[in-house]
């Protein structure tokens, strides 16, 4: 159980990784961005990938309308998210440690994951949520107003996860190194989970 | 019968001959697989880059370009002492400063010599220097904007041919007179030419954190023409070497009578010495009145500030400084080889080298072996200094660089031909063909302590039909050939622009990974720079109007403006504000009786207007930024002279 607890204290520590790393990474490519633009997602803002990408891509999304990518005092979640993370980190340090201590069982380390894992999975679904609204809330006074073959309005909702051809961008949208950080760190959490159920086992 | 076959014999074999003569133009068409082997050498796949950078001076167009190798494609010219209307470059009020000299506002010259500048005798693509030959000047050019930051006038020069070659560590830029002359200038009779002209050579400092120029010292020489020049390296750092011509001091048809001495000397300067001199409070300063214009990427303008004063040297005062080299036939380039040892003098009317042995001169020297002298300056004896000589059984020897490998390329003019021979035993190892009259060859570092001998460019003087016929006037030919084995091979064949004298080459990796994409808008610090476009506004004061405009895809702010009126001097201050990579915008105005604007991404330029007519006259950006570029217009409205119109601006409404 103590090593259980070790680890469990450990796998936590992994998520601080989000507040130096970005959690998700988008490029955007085209003919004449041979060096994509690309905007990493910070859980405190957004910012770019190099230099002056973040003006380059308002520049260029203003002829079809998009707003321009939020500010950090913008959107509620880039001060929610750092204090959401930080709670969690010291939580389940805290359990871990309760747990050294004997204070409480092997299942808590299971409990934080869940808990983790909900607050992952709602945060995702918000992110989302913005990119559909970023991506589908046009300006009516757009310079360009494109319509798909079936002539509904075009849209251009970045995606979520993977890659997507939007005009002459090609997006691609992946989780970046504070996300895998985040997602080791849960898999310490489990693996604890694991480590103090077979030691109770054998007890 | 027997005398028929013997025809028929002679009439095969001629054929034969001839045939086997059907590729002395080079074009390798009558062997496909090495023209195709050829082809592979210079292919630079789409979307591929270079190998390497080359700098071809512009000659009479007076300027710089750009080109890559080994595949001859043209990137870029730079505009250094004529006006370019292509970008505004001495059009714009920034940039009119660069053209001031002490003779007022020259748009014009002849540039001939670029260099790029070292440290430790190899190139480390700081910068590359360039001299304007007509009204004397020397150029620094930037190699992470490759705009011209600096030209500096030469005083007490004309012909500014000897130059603009560097030192090893870039201490000196070098500029020598080709044409001497009066010093200082004055009026007397051209026949008293002899023993009065004087001939400067001009040492110019450059820091080493900034680039800045200085005129530290000139040294007064004998009337002569200083033709060309380099510097020692290695060993011989501390020394330059100067060809002369006319050392019979003509004044006129000087094809002739500055001919007739078999023997013309290389001038060895010690500029060590002279240095030591000068900061011990050696030399004469003298009246001068000379420009120094320089152009700062931070406030996007140049400035100009006139010099009132140069120190001159009189050669026979440093003892030690100045020795005479004799070298046969109007000696034209001169050459030193990687290691400093050779000094190649190009006698350019005769058939041979003349190689000086660094080694031989200092023990001459020392040994005081002198032949006597000329104004006082010590003459070596030919044979003290002699290393060797290249019998090339070629014509008309011009210049020659190094690969680095103990090899020599020489250019011969009159013959056409470049010839490889070997350093120290002066055999020929291979000569190939120019086309045609070749002048200056670059091997890129050939003339540093470490040149990249994988390819020399050869150009050429002249053009015939290398190429469609373009009228009388044609652009200059120059070819590329691989140097990588015993023999040298022709792979290609390219028009230049201008008339290229000199080049100056380097690896694309000393340059490319620096050079700049944008000029950042918050380190913009033009005096009338629109930072953010609620800054945008039209002021007046009495008759001159200043236009605070600003840039973005794809608009001008202000777009519509009112309250001009006829006699006006409207100043039209324009602040691009992309900041993405290749992303310039262009400004014009009807009527406008400079040139258009060229604006990079953060930069501000100005350009006057002058409206002569009443009425409603448009600008409109002329740099196809984006899909709405065509509708990156505005209108000026222009009222009669006695008009009470407000000054009035807007944007979108």
């Amino acid at each position: 159980m103590k090593k259980a607890s070790l680890i469990m204290m450990i796998g936590p520590l992994f998520l601080l990784g989000l507040f130096a790393f970005p959690l998700w990474n988008i490029m955007l490519g085209a003919p004449q961005y041979p060096e994509p633009l690309g905007m990493n997602i910070h859980i405190d803002g957004i910012r770019d990938m190099n230099e002056f990408d973040l003006q380059n891509i308002d520049g260029l999304n203003h002829y079809i309308g998009m707003k321009t990518l939020p500010k950090p005092e913008d959107m509620w979640e880039f001060g929610t998210f750092p204090l959401v993370i930080g709670g969690m980190v010291a939580l389940g340090v805290l359990i871990g440690l309760l747990g050294f201590m004997g204070k409480v069982s092997y299942k808590w380390f299971m409990g934080w994951f869940v808990l983790m894992s909900v607050l992952g999975i709602l945060g995702m679904y918000d992110f989302n949520e913005w990119m559909v609204d970023y991506g589908t809330n046009l300006d009516p006074h757009a310079i360009m107003k494109l319509a798909n073959p079936d002539g509904t309005p075009m849209t251009y909702k970045p995606p979520l996860f993977g890659h997507a051809k939007m005009l002459n961008f090609d997006v691609t949208s992946l989780p970046s190194t504070g996300a895998w950080m985040m997602f080791t760190g849960m898999m310490f959490t489990v693996f604890a989970f694991f480590v103090g159920w077979k030691s109770q086992k054998s007890e | 019968m027997k005398k028929y076959n013997y025809f028929i014999t002679a009439l095969i074999a001629s054929v034969l001959l001839l045939a086997g003569c059907g590729n002395q133009n080079g074009n390798g068409g009558s062997n496909s697989a090495l023209a195709s082997n050829n082809a592979e050498k210079v292919y630079v796949a789409p979307g591929e880059q270079d190998e390497f950078y080359a700098f071809l001076s512009g000659g009479y167009s007076g300027n710089l370009t750009v080109y890559g190798l080994p595949s001859g494609r043209m990137f870029k010219e730079i505009p250094v002492f004529s006006q370019f209307p292509t970008s505004g470059y001495g059009y714009s009020e920034e940039t009119k400063p660069m053209l001031n000299t002490s003779f007022g506002f020259v748009p014009w010259d002849d540039a001939h010599h670029p260099d790029i500048s070292q440290t430790n005798g190899e190139l480390d693509g700081r910068w590359i220097f360039i001299n304007g030959n007509n009204t004397p000047r020397i150029a620094r050019i930037s190699l992470s904007t490759f705009e011209t930051e600096e030209i500096i006038e030469i005083p007490n020069s004309a012909g500014n041919h000897s130059s603009s070659f560097i030192t090893e560590n870039t201490e000196y830029v070098v500029a020598g007179t080709r044409f001497s002359v009066p010093v200082p200038q004055r009026d007397m009779p051209i026949n008293e030419y002899k023993g009065n002209f004087k001939g400067a050579l001009s040492f110019i400092s450059v820091a080493p954190d900034n680039g800045r120029l200085n005129l530290e010292f000139q040294v007064m020489m004998p009337g002569f023409n200083y033709d060309l020049s380099h510097p020692g390296r290695g060993k011989s750092h501390g020394w330059f070497f100067f060809t002369t011509y006319n050392t019979e001091e003509a004044n006129s048809l000087m094809e002739v009578n500055s001919s007739q001495n078999d023997k013309d000397f290389i001038a060895a300067v010690n500029w060590k010495i002279i240095e030591e001199y000068v900061k011990n409070g050696g030399g004469k300063k003298m009246p001068a009145n000379y420009a120094h214009n320089v152009y700062s990427d931070e406030t996007h303008t140049g400035t100009t500030t006139m010099k009132k004063e140069v120190l001159t040297v009189d050669p026979l005062e440093v003892p030690g400084a100045v020795f005479f080299l004799p070298t046969p036939k109007s000696p034209h380039g001169c050459d030193v080889d990687p290691s400093g040892q050779y000094i190649i003098g190009n006698g350019k009317l005769s058939a041979d080298l003349t190689v000086h042995s660094f080694d031989k001169m200092i023990a001459a020297i020392e040994g005081k072996k002198f032949d006597g002298e000329a104004y006082g300056i010590p003459i070596l004896k030919f044979e003290d200094v002699l290393a060797g000589t290249v019998k090339s059984g070629g014509l008309g020897p011009l210049h020659t660089e190094f690969d680095g490998e103990g090899n020599a390329y020489t250019t011969f003019f009159i013959s056409s031909e470049v010839v490889k021979w070997k350093l120290g035993t002066w055999e020929v190892i291979d000569r190939k063909p120019t086309f045609y009259s070749v002048g200056h060859l670059m091997i890129p570092g050939g003339n540093s302590r470490k040149p990249f001998g994988k390819y020399v460019v050869a150009m050429n003087k002249i053009t015939k039909d290398r190429y469609l016929p373009t009228g009388p006037e044609m652009e200059h030919s120059a070819q590329i050939y691989d140097i990588s084995g015993e023999k040298m091979e022709l792979i290609y064949d390219f028009p230049t622009h201008g008339e290229p004298h000199y080049a100056a080459g380097c690896p694309a990796e000393l340059l490319a990974p620096k050079s700049k994409k944008i000029y950042r808008l918050d380190e913009n610090k033009h005096e009338f720079a629109t930072l953010t476009p609620d800054k945008a506004r039209v002021e007046r004061i009495g008759n001159e109007v200043h236009i605070y405009m600003s840039t973005i895809r794809s608009h001008f702010t202000p777009d519509n403006i009112e309250g001009i009126k006829v006699g006006d001097k409207v100043y039209f201050h324009i602040t691009n504000h992309e900041q993405d990579f290749d992303v310039p915008h262009g400004f014009s105005i009807i009527g406008q009786n400079t040139s258009e604007l060229l604006i990079m991404p953060g930069q501000t330029k100005t350009s006057i207007w002058e409206p002569k007519k009443v009425g409603v006259w448009p600008f409109y950006c002329t740099d196809f930024c984006s899909a709405l570029h065509q509708e990156m217009q505005g209108y000026v409205r222009v009222s009669p002279a006695s008009s009470n119109i407000e000054l009035s601006w807007s944007l979108g409404d």
